[in-house]
């Protein structure tokens, strides 16, 4: 098998990724396999990259100045920071999902409907919106005020907005940045719920410093922390079972039995 | 740690003390501020309140004037109050085409330089470009008129040959726009500029271009500051004065073309106060006539503004 089948076995391959934000290192040294249709979890202490790192993954950092890499990040063996390669593009595949929920000061059907429609959807919108609006566990609550403005809705609601506005752009990928933390537990709950729906059909990558979450929410996990020079590194990856019940490094289980700082 | 924790806790006391800690006291301090701050306010709407008295009193002497009628003034297109033509409408056919030919101006371009300042421009030129373009603002209006006359009007001689006058309303109109550039520049870029970052992020996690966040997501939602600088640039263009009187034409004339000369109500205003007119007489008194039309002008610009804004809000927020 040639070397760029090997990695369409992953959704996302890292190879020796260093990320810097001018010259400090944030990253280090991190090769890790994202495998399709699962959902992995990064963990690991406030500051040890693990934004950075999920913000490489769709070219969001490109907008930091001073941001650079080393190193390669394989999307269907294609380096995504190749210089012909279009962040534009890149995140059409790979949607995002933010912290504090970002819904567009528009109508509900109009923040799912956008993305489809600059992304050249011809399609019937109606059935795309209401599909991306089923698929994020939310049609229900908003069938009837749709023409209500997206930030009319409660904090859980407009974060499930905001995941049927990634879906609406039928992204492969979706990174999800601690998606729950501006949320009370029933609204978390319910988003652990949908992203388990989802991981039948989309790869899911997210973040968390909620451990039960990881525990609860993800096949895979991936430990982060910083080495003495505050860059971030990974120290384990692996089912995510296997992280929390019998992990093989010292700091991992330190951090995961609150042992850590 | 121990030791500062000791330091910060409260010192026990008795209930009376506890009691008499809670009894309310005279703050006179607060009381003199708050009487000052009412001041500072009431000046200014005094002044206005001030201003429409007076502006009153002397057009309603207009208006008792033999000849002049509200119907007349409101519907005729003559203006001689020397020889009893009391129609307003040239006055205000003049103000309303040099309004529109600078908010053709300074809208797009306004906008336009908010946009690159706010979503384009790199934070170093940004640094360079917001004040150049706030020194424009600061140009006194009166070299803005010579050099509508002097350099705009044989400028557009260049295409319009004889076609336009030598005082013309376009000429005016363009040079009022570019003076507006900045003004309507600096309110939309500061709407814009204070768009969260948030949603700029949402947009382009979707897959959207520079151009299509800019213009789809950060310019509606900055709609309402957009609006109320577009409202502020066009009530500076109705009560602009100095440009319209060097440049748009010394003489009520009541057309749309914007080539010719026409004067316009604060042009009319400016010439005649200037002037030695006597007191009493039709032209001084139709002065504030004019002034209190202007001036409701204003007024009613300024409430449908809010009006706007305040739909937009309610859509967007
Ligand atoms: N835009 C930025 N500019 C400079 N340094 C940054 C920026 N964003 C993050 N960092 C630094 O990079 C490191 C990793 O940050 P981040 O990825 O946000 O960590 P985490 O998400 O794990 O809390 C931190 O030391 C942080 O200070
Ligand atoms: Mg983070």
């Amino acid at each position: 098998m040639s070397e760029q089948n090997l990695s369409n076995h992953f959704a996302i391959e890292t190879r020796n990724l260093n990320l810097f934000y001018g010259n400090f290192r944030a990253v280090k040294d991190v090769n890790l396999q994202i495998v399709p249709r699962k959902i992995t979890a990064i963990i690991g202490p406030s500051g040890c990259g693990k934004s950075t790192v999920l913000r490489s993954f769709n070219r969001m950092n490109d907008f930091v100045p001073g941001f650079h890499m080393e190193g390669e990040i394989l999307f269907h063996g294609k380096n995504l920071y190749a210089p012909d390669v279009d962040p534009v593009q890149v995140r059409q595949y790979i949607g995002m999902v933010f912290q504090k929920p970002n819904p567009f000061p528009k109508s509900i059907y109009e923040n799912v409907a956008w993305g489809a429609r600059i992304n050249g959807y011809k399609g019937n919108m109606d059935e795309l919106v209401e599909g991306a609006l089923r698929a994020a566990a939310l049609w229900d609550e908003v069938k009837d005020n749709l023409k209500k403005s997206g930030l009319s809705l409660s904090g859980g609601q407009q974060q499930r907005l905001c995941i049927a506005r990634a879906l609406a752009v039928k992204p492969e990928i979706i990174l999800m940045d601690e998606p729950c933390s501006a949320l009370d537990p029933i609204a978390t709950l319910k988003i652990e719920d949908l992203m388990r729906e989802l991981s039948e059909n989309y790869t899911i990558i997210i973040v968390t410093h909620n451990m039960q979450q990881a525990a609860r929410a993800s096949d895979y996990t991936a430990f982060f922390t910083m080495d003495e020079d505050r860059a971030g590194v990974m120290v384990e990856y692996g089912e995510t079972s296997q992280i929390f019940t019998n992990p093989r490094d010292k700091r991992t289980e330190d951090y995961i039995t609150g042992r850590f700082g | 740690m121990e030791v500062s924790l000791r330091h910060l806790k409260r010192p026990e006391e008795s209930a009376l003390d506890v009691s008499r800690r809670l009894q309310k006291r005279p703050r006179w301090g607060e009381g003199f501020i708050q009487a000052f701050l009412f001041f500072c306010g009431a000046v200014s709407i005094l002044t206005t309140i001030g201003i429409v008295y007076e502006l009153g009193k002397e057009a309603l002497l207009f208006f008792q004037m033999p000849g002049v009628t509200l119907l007349e003034f409101f519907t005729k297109t003559e203006w001689q109050p020397t020889v009893g033509r009391f129609g307003v409408l040239p006055l205000v056919s003049a103000t309303l085409v040099t309004t529109v030919i600078a908010m053709m101006v300074a809208v797009p371009f306004g906008l336009g330089a908010a946009i690159y300042l706010s979503e384009y421009a790199s934070e170093k030129a940004r640094k360079v470009l917001k004040p150049a373009l706030e020194v424009l603002a600061g140009i006194p209006t009166v070299v803005y008129g010579y050099f509508a006359l002097t350099t705009v009007t044989p400028f557009l001689r260049i295409f319009f040959g004889d076609a336009i006058n030598i005082y013309n309303m376009l000429s005016a109109g363009l040079t009022m726009g570019i003076m507006i550039i900045p003004l309507v520049a600096s309110v939309s870029e500061d709407a814009l500029h204070s768009v969260p970052n948030a949603l700029r992020e949402g947009a382009y996690a979707m897959g959207a271009t520079r151009l299509e966040t800019s213009l789809q997501v950060v310019v509606p939602a900055a709609l309402s500051g957009i609006i109320a600088g577009f409202i502020l640039g066009f009530s500076r263009a109705i009560g602009e004065t100095m440009i319209v009187a060097i440049a748009a034409g010394a003489g009520p004339n009541f057309t749309f073309n914007p080539l010719k000369a026409a004067e316009t109500m604060t042009g009319y205003i400016a010439r005649i106060s200037g002037g030695d007119v006597a007191y009493d007489t039709p032209d001084y008194n139709s002065i504030f006539a004019i002034g209190l039309l202007l001036f409701g002008i204003s007024l009613v610009l300024n409430i449908i503004s809010r009006r706007i804004s305040a739909r937009l809000r309610e859509v967007y927020e």
